[in-house]
């Protein structure tokens, strides 16, 4: 009998939560559009997330479009198809591939930050310590963060697909004997604004989750120094699973709009 | 502090309880602060002193009961209102609660950026009041460059940048070794004197609560059990209030 009563506490605690992140989303959007507007600090922070993620996106980035093309490659080969590769490494990377893993990677890097930053700030009292000097909290530390992750994340997916379409270009030339000018020619030729817009629009949507989910875990962290761990792990875990919603969100509604 | 009796406190809070589920931490505390004067609460762990504090400076909304500081009822303030009334109130929390990711000169001008100082006026008040605790030489280092007792220090001068009519002092002294803990005691009389500030301590430490009171009060069982000088509550001979003398 206990079991099914767990399952029932769990799932009650798991819409409860559902319920406190949308309120505390809400009050993200009512607290940004008033004054004082914390310029200062969002652009710190823009600085922070873009420049401690900005060598792990290019790492990965240029490692996934490396071994997309040598694992096409053989496939291709063997229906003649090579010629293909550029038009669907660049179609994929910038569609689908490119923004959801550099999206997941920065969700390990910015959303578990932010989560262990303003948990040990909450559970050492410096949020409090905040709020009692007469200033706002949730703007000072909250709206920046959201705003700046909402902000950088379609950029490092700009750069990590370019990284990764040098990867790849890298590849077929050095396998292939493909020209750089030739290869990203094609990749110009294949890609259209149907494929970049929607994964534009999309990246924002994942950057405003890595730093909403981030921020929420960490600003209402409790039980301690344990608190602290939990709410950069459950940070990884809530946004990942968020990422994957949007994405099938995102897919399905340009799939309207845009006939892919 | 019997002669206070005929001036109008600077704190008052009447009738203050507060739950959590079915734990009933406050259940009726009642105390005034009067201007000047060093309050020191005691109380065991666990007894609602902290809380208390919290409902005070709003992180805690209390379940019944009024809270006035200096004459405004809390509970009627609107947040743009309370914020302002923040700025009357230091406060100086047990683990110093500096911010990490700032230098002490950032630490210090935190509180005074939304009042837009003009940055000379804001560099002033910042050296004053680490010279006022002594650590004018420390306004460039990172909280975790400095000691506990520095720390504290620069904790304390925070809590008076914005020269408050109330500092709060929440175990000013818990953490540290006797003779840091006795400079720092020390301090406190000091800025005490210099800013004219109430202050209203709330501590574990016999030796702080002896040395730094003006007046007592004892917070047993979510009420304000006893009330007294230091002289007056250590001879008593209440078995729950002389277990805090011990």
């Amino acid at each position: 009998m206990k079991k099914p009563l767990d399952f029932l506490n769990n799932l009650k605690s798991f819409f409860i939560e559902i319920g406190e992140l949308s309120l505390f989303a809400k009050r993200f959007f009512k607290e940004s559009i008033s004054r004082p507007f914390e310029f200062k600090e969002l652009l710190r922070q823009c600085f922070n997330m873009g420049n401690r993620s900005l060598v792990l996106v290019g790492v990965t980035g240029f490692i996934l479009g490396l071994v997309f093309t040598l694992q096409s490659r053989p496939t291709l080969l063997e229906f003649g198809a090579v010629s293909w590769m550029p038009s669907m490494v660049s179609i994929s990377i910038v569609r689908e591939i490119g923004p959801v893993i550099i999206a997941l990677i920065c969700t390990g890097r910015i959303s578990s930050g932010i989560g262990a930053e303003l948990g040990s700030m909450r559970v050492t009292e410096q949020i409090d310590a905040m709020e009692v000097s007469g200033t706002n909290p949730f703007k000072y530390l909250v709206v920046t963060r959201i705003m700046a992750a909402t902000l950088i994340l379609p950029l490092l997916i700009i750069f990590g697909d370019a990284i990764a379409l040098f990867g790849s270009a890298l590849v077929e030339n050095l396998k292939g004997n493909v020209s750089f000018l030739l290869y990203f020619n094609k990749v110009f030729d294949a890609l259209k604004f149907s494929d970049i817009i929607p994964a534009t629009i999309k990246s924002f949507f994942f950057g405003f989750a890595i730093g909403l989910v981030g921020c929420f875990k960490g600003y209402n962290c409790k039980k301690g120094t344990v608190g602290v761990g939990e709410a950069s792990n459950s940070a990884v875990v809530y946004t990942s699973m968020l990422l994957f919603i949007i994405d099938f969100i995102a897919v399905f509604i340009s799939d309207i709009f845009f006939e892919i | 502090m019997e002669n206070n009796k005929s001036i109008v406190p600077v704190l008052k809070i009447q009738n203050l309880k507060k739950k959590f589920g079915s734990n009933l931490v406050l259940n009726g505390f009642s105390m005034e602060l009067f201007e000047g004067e060093n309050l020191v609460i005691m109380g065991k762990s666990g007894s609602g002193k902290s809380v208390m504090i919290k409902c005070l400076v709003g992180l805690l909304k209390s379940d019944e009961g009024t809270i006035e500081i200096t004459g405004k009822n809390i509970k009627e303030l609107s947040q743009k209102e309370m914020n302002s009334l923040r700025t009357e109130i230091g406060f100086l929390f047990q683990g110093s609660a500096l911010y990490d990711s700032m230098t002490v000169r950032e630490n210090l001008e935190f509180p005074l950026r939304t009042y837009k100082e003009k940055l000379t006026n804001k560099y002033t008040l910042v050296n004053e009041a680490l010279e006022s605790v002594g650590l004018a030489h420390a306004i460039d280092l990172m909280p975790e460059e400095l000691s506990g007792g520095m720390k504290r220090r620069v904790a304390l001068a925070r809590a008076i940048i914005m020269c408050p009519k109330i500092v709060i002092f929440d175990e000013p002294t818990t953490g540290l070794d006797p003779i840091t803990a006795k400079e720092i005691i020390e301090l406190m009389k000091d800025i005490q004197k210099k800013y004219n500030t109430s202050s209203l301590i709330i501590t574990h430490d016999v030796d702080c609560a002896r040395v730094i009171s003006n007046r007592m009060i004892l917070l047993i069982d979510g009420i304000n059990y006893a009330e007294g000088t230091f002289e007056k509550l250590s001879s008593s001979k209440d078995n729950k209030i002389q277990a805090f003398f011990k």
